[in-house]
Protein backbone atom coordinates (compact mmCIF):
# COMPACT_ATOMS: atom_id res chain seq x y z
CA UNK A 1 0.00 0.00 0.00
CA UNK A 2 2.71 2.33 0.75
CA UNK A 3 4.79 1.79 -1.98
CA UNK A 4 2.16 2.24 -4.79
CA UNK A 5 1.03 5.70 -2.89
CA UNK A 6 4.46 6.51 -3.11
CA UNK A 7 4.34 5.30 -7.31
CA UNK A 8 1.32 7.36 -7.27
CA UNK A 9 2.91 10.41 -5.56
CA UNK A 10 5.56 10.32 -7.75
CA UNK A 11 4.43 10.11 -10.79
CA UNK A 12 2.10 13.17 -9.71
CA UNK A 13 5.00 15.17 -8.55
CA UNK A 14 6.72 13.99 -12.40
CA UNK A 15 3.93 15.12 -14.04
CA UNK A 16 3.54 17.97 -13.00
CA UNK A 17 7.09 19.25 -13.28
CA UNK A 18 7.25 18.17 -16.80
CA UNK A 19 4.47 20.21 -17.43
CA UNK A 20 5.98 23.39 -15.68
CA UNK A 21 9.32 23.10 -17.25
CA UNK A 22 7.79 22.32 -20.68
CA UNK A 23 5.73 25.30 -20.13
CA UNK A 24 8.74 27.44 -19.24
CA UNK A 25 10.62 26.00 -22.18
CA UNK A 26 7.70 26.81 -24.32
CA UNK A 27 7.99 30.50 -23.58
CA UNK A 28 11.44 30.95 -23.52
CA UNK A 29 11.31 29.67 -27.27
CA UNK A 30 8.21 31.64 -28.29
CA UNK A 31 9.94 34.69 -26.45
CA UNK A 32 13.13 33.83 -28.46
CA UNK A 33 11.65 33.20 -31.81
CA UNK A 34 9.80 36.70 -31.99
CA UNK A 35 12.39 38.44 -30.31
CA UNK A 36 14.57 37.51 -33.92
CA UNK A 37 11.74 38.20 -35.85
CA UNK A 38 12.01 41.92 -33.99
CA UNK A 39 15.13 42.13 -35.19
CA UNK A 40 15.05 41.52 -38.64
CA UNK A 41 12.04 42.46 -39.56
CA UNK A 42 10.47 45.92 -37.69
CA UNK A 43 7.55 46.37 -40.18
CA UNK A 44 5.80 42.93 -39.17
CA UNK A 45 5.13 44.91 -35.06
CA UNK A 46 5.15 48.06 -36.52
CA UNK A 47 3.85 48.95 -40.49
CA UNK A 48 4.12 52.39 -41.35
CA UNK A 49 0.50 52.36 -41.93
CA UNK A 50 -0.87 51.42 -38.55
CA UNK A 51 -2.09 54.28 -36.39
CA UNK A 52 0.37 55.19 -33.46
CA UNK A 53 0.32 57.71 -30.54
CA UNK A 54 3.57 59.60 -29.58
CA UNK A 55 6.78 60.07 -30.94
CA UNK A 56 8.69 57.92 -33.80
CA UNK A 57 11.74 58.63 -31.86
CA UNK A 58 10.62 57.11 -28.82
CA UNK A 59 12.81 54.38 -27.22
CA UNK A 60 9.94 52.32 -26.33
CA UNK A 61 7.61 51.41 -28.78
CA UNK A 62 4.49 49.45 -27.40
CA UNK A 63 2.43 47.78 -29.81
CA UNK A 64 -1.22 47.17 -29.05
CA UNK A 65 -2.63 44.39 -30.89
CA UNK A 66 -6.61 44.91 -30.01
CA UNK A 67 -10.30 44.10 -31.54
CA UNK A 68 -12.53 46.78 -30.97
CA UNK A 69 -15.06 44.37 -29.96
CA UNK A 70 -13.02 42.49 -27.33
CA UNK A 71 -14.35 43.22 -23.96
CA UNK A 72 -10.84 43.48 -21.80
CA UNK A 73 -9.62 45.48 -24.74
CA UNK A 74 -12.15 47.92 -23.63
CA UNK A 75 -11.18 47.67 -19.85
CA UNK A 76 -7.56 47.79 -20.54
CA UNK A 77 -7.81 51.00 -22.99
CA UNK A 78 -7.80 53.39 -20.18
CA UNK A 79 -4.73 51.81 -18.39
CA UNK A 80 -2.62 51.97 -21.94
CA UNK A 81 -3.49 55.97 -22.04
CA UNK A 82 -2.34 56.33 -18.52
CA UNK A 83 0.97 54.62 -19.65
CA UNK A 84 0.84 56.66 -22.24
CA UNK A 85 0.55 59.96 -20.03
CA UNK A 86 3.30 58.53 -17.56
CA UNK A 87 6.11 57.89 -19.98
CA UNK A 88 5.11 61.22 -22.37
CA UNK A 89 7.71 61.35 -25.15
CA UNK A 90 9.38 58.03 -24.21
CA UNK A 91 6.78 55.72 -25.48
CA UNK A 92 4.86 55.74 -28.85
CA UNK A 93 1.74 53.06 -29.20
CA UNK A 94 0.91 51.62 -32.31
CA UNK A 95 -2.46 49.91 -32.79
CA UNK A 96 -2.62 46.78 -34.79
CA UNK A 97 -6.06 44.69 -35.06
CA UNK A 98 -6.86 41.14 -34.17
CA UNK A 99 -10.38 41.04 -35.02
CA UNK A 100 -11.24 37.68 -33.79
CA UNK A 101 -14.64 38.75 -32.79
CA UNK A 102 -18.24 38.37 -35.19
CA UNK A 103 -18.46 42.19 -36.01
CA UNK A 104 -14.90 42.96 -35.59
CA UNK A 105 -13.88 42.82 -38.92
CA UNK A 106 -16.99 45.66 -39.41
CA UNK A 107 -15.89 47.81 -36.74
CA UNK A 108 -12.18 47.91 -37.95
CA UNK A 109 -12.60 49.14 -41.09
CA UNK A 110 -15.05 51.87 -40.13
CA UNK A 111 -12.32 53.02 -37.38
CA UNK A 112 -9.74 52.61 -40.27
CA UNK A 113 -11.89 55.02 -42.41
CA UNK A 114 -12.35 57.73 -39.57
CA UNK A 115 -8.68 58.67 -39.98
CA UNK A 116 -9.25 60.48 -42.78
CA UNK A 117 -10.88 62.81 -40.58
CA UNK A 118 -8.57 62.49 -38.03
CA UNK A 119 -11.37 60.93 -35.75
CA UNK A 120 -9.95 57.69 -35.11
CA UNK A 121 -8.43 57.86 -31.45
CA UNK A 122 -11.70 59.77 -30.60
CA UNK A 123 -13.99 56.74 -32.79
CA UNK A 124 -12.11 54.61 -31.42
CA UNK A 125 -12.24 55.49 -27.46
CA UNK A 126 -16.06 56.14 -28.08
CA UNK A 127 -16.81 52.52 -29.81
CA UNK A 128 -14.82 51.60 -26.74
CA UNK A 129 -16.71 53.21 -23.89
CA UNK A 130 -20.23 52.37 -25.60
CA UNK A 131 -19.23 49.30 -26.48
CA UNK A 132 -21.86 47.07 -24.95
CA UNK A 133 -24.74 49.46 -26.61
CA UNK A 134 -23.08 47.85 -30.37
CA UNK A 135 -20.89 44.72 -29.62
CA UNK A 136 -23.29 42.59 -27.00
CA UNK A 137 -21.88 39.12 -27.59
CA UNK A 138 -25.91 37.82 -27.46
CA UNK A 139 -27.31 40.60 -29.54
CA UNK A 140 -25.12 42.71 -31.20
CA UNK A 141 -26.46 46.14 -32.97
CA UNK A 142 -23.31 46.53 -34.92
CA UNK A 143 -25.69 49.80 -37.11
CA UNK A 144 -25.58 51.44 -33.70
CA UNK A 145 -21.71 52.23 -34.11
CA UNK A 146 -23.37 54.98 -37.00
CA UNK A 147 -25.55 56.54 -34.50
CA UNK A 148 -21.81 56.66 -31.89
CA UNK A 149 -20.22 57.87 -34.57
CA UNK A 150 -22.59 61.14 -35.22
CA UNK A 151 -22.26 62.00 -31.50
CA UNK A 152 -18.88 63.03 -32.19
CA UNK A 153 -19.26 64.55 -35.53
CA UNK A 154 -17.59 61.60 -37.44
CA UNK A 155 -19.20 62.10 -41.29
CA UNK A 156 -21.34 59.02 -42.00
CA UNK A 157 -21.03 59.33 -45.42
CA UNK A 158 -17.67 59.69 -46.13
CA UNK A 159 -17.08 56.55 -43.87
CA UNK A 160 -19.16 54.62 -45.37
CA UNK A 161 -17.91 55.54 -49.24
CA UNK A 162 -14.23 54.53 -47.77
CA UNK A 163 -14.37 51.72 -45.85
CA UNK A 164 -14.57 49.04 -48.18
CA UNK A 165 -11.46 50.49 -49.93
CA UNK A 166 -9.36 47.99 -51.24
CA UNK A 167 -6.39 49.91 -49.46
CA UNK A 168 -8.31 49.56 -46.24
CA UNK A 169 -8.47 45.87 -46.54
CA UNK A 170 -5.00 45.38 -47.09
CA UNK A 171 -4.17 46.69 -44.05
CA UNK A 172 -6.29 44.78 -42.40
CA UNK A 173 -5.33 41.87 -44.02
CA UNK A 174 -1.62 42.65 -43.28
CA UNK A 175 -2.43 42.78 -39.36
CA UNK A 176 -4.18 39.11 -39.57
CA UNK A 177 -1.19 37.43 -41.32
CA UNK A 178 1.18 39.20 -38.20
CA UNK A 179 -1.35 37.98 -35.91
CA UNK A 180 -0.57 34.66 -37.61
CA UNK A 181 2.89 34.99 -37.69
CA UNK A 182 3.39 36.49 -34.16
CA UNK A 183 1.49 33.97 -32.77
CA UNK A 184 -0.89 36.22 -31.19
CA UNK A 185 -4.16 34.29 -29.86
CA UNK A 186 -5.77 36.65 -27.49
CA UNK A 187 -6.70 40.21 -27.57
CA UNK A 188 -5.27 42.54 -26.09
CA UNK A 189 -1.69 41.42 -27.06
CA UNK A 190 1.22 43.67 -26.44
CA UNK A 191 4.93 43.48 -27.58
CA UNK A 192 7.09 46.02 -26.20
CA UNK A 193 10.31 46.73 -28.93
CA UNK A 194 9.66 43.30 -30.43
CA UNK A 195 9.30 41.39 -26.82
CA UNK A 196 5.94 39.83 -26.34
CA UNK A 197 4.12 40.29 -22.76
CA UNK A 198 3.89 36.90 -21.81
CA UNK A 199 1.65 37.29 -18.68
CA UNK A 200 -1.59 39.86 -19.05
CA UNK A 201 -1.59 42.34 -16.61
CA UNK A 202 -0.77 46.49 -16.18
CA UNK A 203 2.11 45.58 -13.43
CA UNK A 204 3.55 43.02 -16.06
CA UNK A 205 3.32 45.49 -18.65
CA UNK A 206 4.75 48.05 -16.79
CA UNK A 207 7.83 45.78 -16.02
CA UNK A 208 8.45 45.25 -19.47
CA UNK A 209 8.35 49.18 -20.18
CA UNK A 210 10.53 50.09 -17.31
CA UNK A 211 12.95 46.88 -18.43
CA UNK A 212 12.84 48.20 -21.90
CA UNK A 213 13.66 51.91 -20.88
CA UNK A 214 16.23 50.62 -18.68
CA UNK A 215 18.28 48.75 -21.52
CA UNK A 216 17.70 52.27 -23.74
CA UNK A 217 18.91 54.25 -20.98
CA UNK A 218 22.81 51.96 -20.25
CA UNK A 219 22.90 51.94 -24.44
CA UNK A 220 23.49 55.84 -24.84
CA UNK B 1 -2.00 -7.11 -11.22
CA UNK B 2 -4.91 -5.05 -11.40
CA UNK B 3 -3.83 -2.30 -9.86
CA UNK B 4 -1.05 -1.80 -12.18
CA UNK B 5 -3.10 -1.97 -14.73
CA UNK B 6 -5.62 1.00 -13.74
CA UNK B 7 -2.66 2.85 -12.66
CA UNK B 8 -1.38 2.83 -16.10
CA UNK B 9 -4.91 4.03 -17.05
CA UNK B 10 -4.66 6.69 -15.03
CA UNK B 11 -1.27 7.47 -15.69
CA UNK B 12 -2.19 7.71 -19.50
CA UNK B 13 -5.48 9.60 -18.66
CA UNK B 14 -3.68 12.10 -16.30
CA UNK B 15 -0.88 12.56 -19.40
CA UNK B 16 -3.82 13.77 -21.87
CA UNK B 17 -5.35 15.99 -19.22
CA UNK B 18 -2.00 17.91 -19.01
CA UNK B 19 -1.38 17.52 -22.55
CA UNK B 20 -4.93 19.03 -23.32
CA UNK B 21 -4.22 21.56 -20.60
CA UNK B 22 -0.65 22.25 -22.29
CA UNK B 23 -1.79 22.57 -25.79
CA UNK B 24 -4.62 25.38 -24.40
CA UNK B 25 -3.28 27.17 -21.65
CA UNK B 26 0.68 27.15 -22.49
CA UNK B 27 0.37 27.53 -26.82
CA UNK B 28 -2.80 29.07 -26.35
CA UNK B 29 -4.56 26.67 -28.96
CA UNK B 30 -8.39 27.37 -28.44
CA UNK B 31 -10.35 24.18 -28.05
CA UNK B 32 -13.11 23.65 -30.08
CA UNK B 33 -16.32 22.22 -29.45
CA UNK B 34 -15.65 18.23 -30.06
CA UNK B 35 -12.29 19.08 -27.98
CA UNK B 36 -14.26 19.96 -25.21
CA UNK B 37 -16.74 17.00 -25.25
CA UNK B 38 -13.38 14.74 -25.11
CA UNK B 39 -11.85 16.86 -22.20
CA UNK B 40 -15.55 16.14 -20.47
CA UNK B 41 -14.86 12.45 -20.80
CA UNK B 42 -10.99 12.82 -20.26
CA UNK B 43 -10.82 14.93 -16.99
CA UNK B 44 -13.05 13.18 -14.48
CA UNK B 45 -11.04 9.71 -15.16
CA UNK B 46 -8.19 11.42 -13.56
CA UNK B 47 -9.91 11.43 -10.15
CA UNK B 48 -12.10 8.24 -10.65
CA UNK B 49 -9.54 6.23 -12.16
CA UNK B 50 -7.33 7.41 -8.62
CA UNK B 51 -9.85 6.48 -6.51
CA UNK B 52 -10.29 2.63 -7.80
CA UNK B 53 -6.31 2.80 -6.67
CA UNK B 54 -6.94 3.04 -2.69
CA UNK B 55 -8.13 0.99 -1.83
CA UNK B 56 -8.25 -1.14 -5.23
CA UNK B 57 -11.60 -1.82 -6.36
CA UNK B 58 -12.10 -3.05 -9.72
CA UNK B 59 -15.91 -2.03 -9.58
CA UNK B 60 -13.50 1.25 -10.49
CA UNK B 61 -14.11 0.05 -14.30
CA UNK B 62 -18.15 -0.06 -14.39
CA UNK B 63 -17.59 3.98 -13.52
CA UNK B 64 -15.10 4.61 -16.17
CA UNK B 65 -15.66 2.61 -19.09
CA UNK B 66 -18.79 4.90 -19.84
CA UNK B 67 -16.55 7.76 -20.42
CA UNK B 68 -13.80 6.29 -21.83
CA UNK B 69 -16.39 4.13 -24.77
CA UNK B 70 -17.84 7.92 -25.08
CA UNK B 71 -14.59 9.64 -25.32
CA UNK B 72 -13.20 6.97 -27.96
CA UNK B 73 -16.40 7.54 -29.66
CA UNK B 74 -15.72 11.64 -30.17
CA UNK B 75 -12.21 11.15 -30.95
CA UNK B 76 -12.96 8.96 -34.08
CA UNK B 77 -15.60 11.28 -35.08
CA UNK B 78 -13.07 14.18 -34.84
CA UNK B 79 -10.22 12.19 -36.60
CA UNK B 80 -12.52 11.02 -39.40
CA UNK B 81 -13.24 15.20 -39.66
CA UNK B 82 -9.62 15.48 -39.84
CA UNK B 83 -8.55 12.82 -42.29
CA UNK B 84 -11.49 14.36 -44.56
CA UNK B 85 -13.50 11.05 -44.18
CA UNK B 86 -16.69 12.75 -42.73
CA UNK B 87 -17.45 15.94 -44.76
CA UNK B 88 -16.92 19.27 -43.22
CA UNK B 89 -20.49 20.24 -43.82
CA UNK B 90 -21.58 17.37 -41.13
CA UNK B 91 -20.06 19.27 -38.75
CA UNK B 92 -21.49 20.25 -35.25
CA UNK B 93 -19.71 23.36 -34.96
CA UNK B 94 -21.48 26.68 -35.47
CA UNK B 95 -19.03 29.51 -34.26
CA UNK B 96 -15.82 30.18 -32.77
CA UNK B 97 -13.17 27.55 -33.29
CA UNK B 98 -14.03 25.48 -36.43
CA UNK B 99 -13.13 21.49 -35.57
CA UNK B 100 -11.73 20.67 -38.83
CA UNK B 101 -8.98 23.21 -37.94
CA UNK B 102 -5.64 21.42 -37.67
CA UNK B 103 -3.22 22.95 -35.38
CA UNK B 104 -0.69 20.47 -34.44
CA UNK B 105 0.47 17.48 -36.95
CA UNK B 106 3.45 15.78 -35.96
CA UNK B 107 5.35 13.26 -38.62
CA UNK B 108 2.56 13.94 -41.31
CA UNK B 109 -0.46 12.13 -38.97
CA UNK B 110 -0.52 12.97 -35.51
CA UNK B 111 -3.28 15.27 -34.51
CA UNK B 112 -4.54 16.52 -31.20
CA UNK B 113 -7.64 14.11 -32.14
CA UNK B 114 -5.45 10.98 -32.86
CA UNK B 115 -3.71 11.29 -29.45
CA UNK B 116 -7.09 11.58 -27.84
CA UNK B 117 -8.22 8.54 -29.64
CA UNK B 118 -5.07 6.70 -29.09
CA UNK B 119 -5.37 7.80 -25.00
CA UNK B 120 -9.05 6.84 -24.81
CA UNK B 121 -8.30 3.06 -26.46
CA UNK B 122 -5.55 2.63 -24.26
CA UNK B 123 -7.48 3.49 -21.23
CA UNK B 124 -10.88 1.03 -22.54
CA UNK B 125 -8.51 -1.58 -23.47
CA UNK B 126 -6.87 -1.31 -19.99
CA UNK B 127 -10.16 -1.44 -18.61
CA UNK B 128 -11.89 -4.10 -20.69
CA UNK B 129 -8.33 -6.29 -19.43
CA UNK B 130 -8.94 -5.77 -15.34
CA UNK B 131 -12.73 -6.15 -16.12
CA UNK B 132 -11.72 -9.66 -17.77
CA UNK B 133 -9.35 -10.14 -14.77
CA UNK B 134 -11.78 -9.95 -12.13
CA UNK B 135 -14.66 -12.32 -13.76
CA UNK B 136 -11.88 -14.93 -14.11
CA UNK B 137 -11.70 -14.19 -10.11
Amino acid sequence: MKTKLGIVAGSVITLIAIFYWASGSFKNKESVRIGSLADANKELFAPKYSPRLGHDEAPVQLVEFLDPECETCRVFYPYVKQILDRYGDKIQLVVRYAPFHRNSMNAVKILEATREQNKYWMSLEHLFANQPIWADHHNPKPEKIWDLLLQIDVDIEKVKNTMNNQDIAARIQQDINAVDELGVRKTPSFFVNGRPLLEFGLDQLLALIDDELKKSNSGR
Amino acid sequence: MNWYLIFAAWLIASTATLGSLFFSEVMLFMPCVLCWYQRIAMYPLVLILLLGLFPLDPKVVKYSLGLSISGLVISVYHSLLHLKIIPESAMPCVQGVPCSTVYINWLGFITIPILSMVAFALITALLFIVRKNSNEN
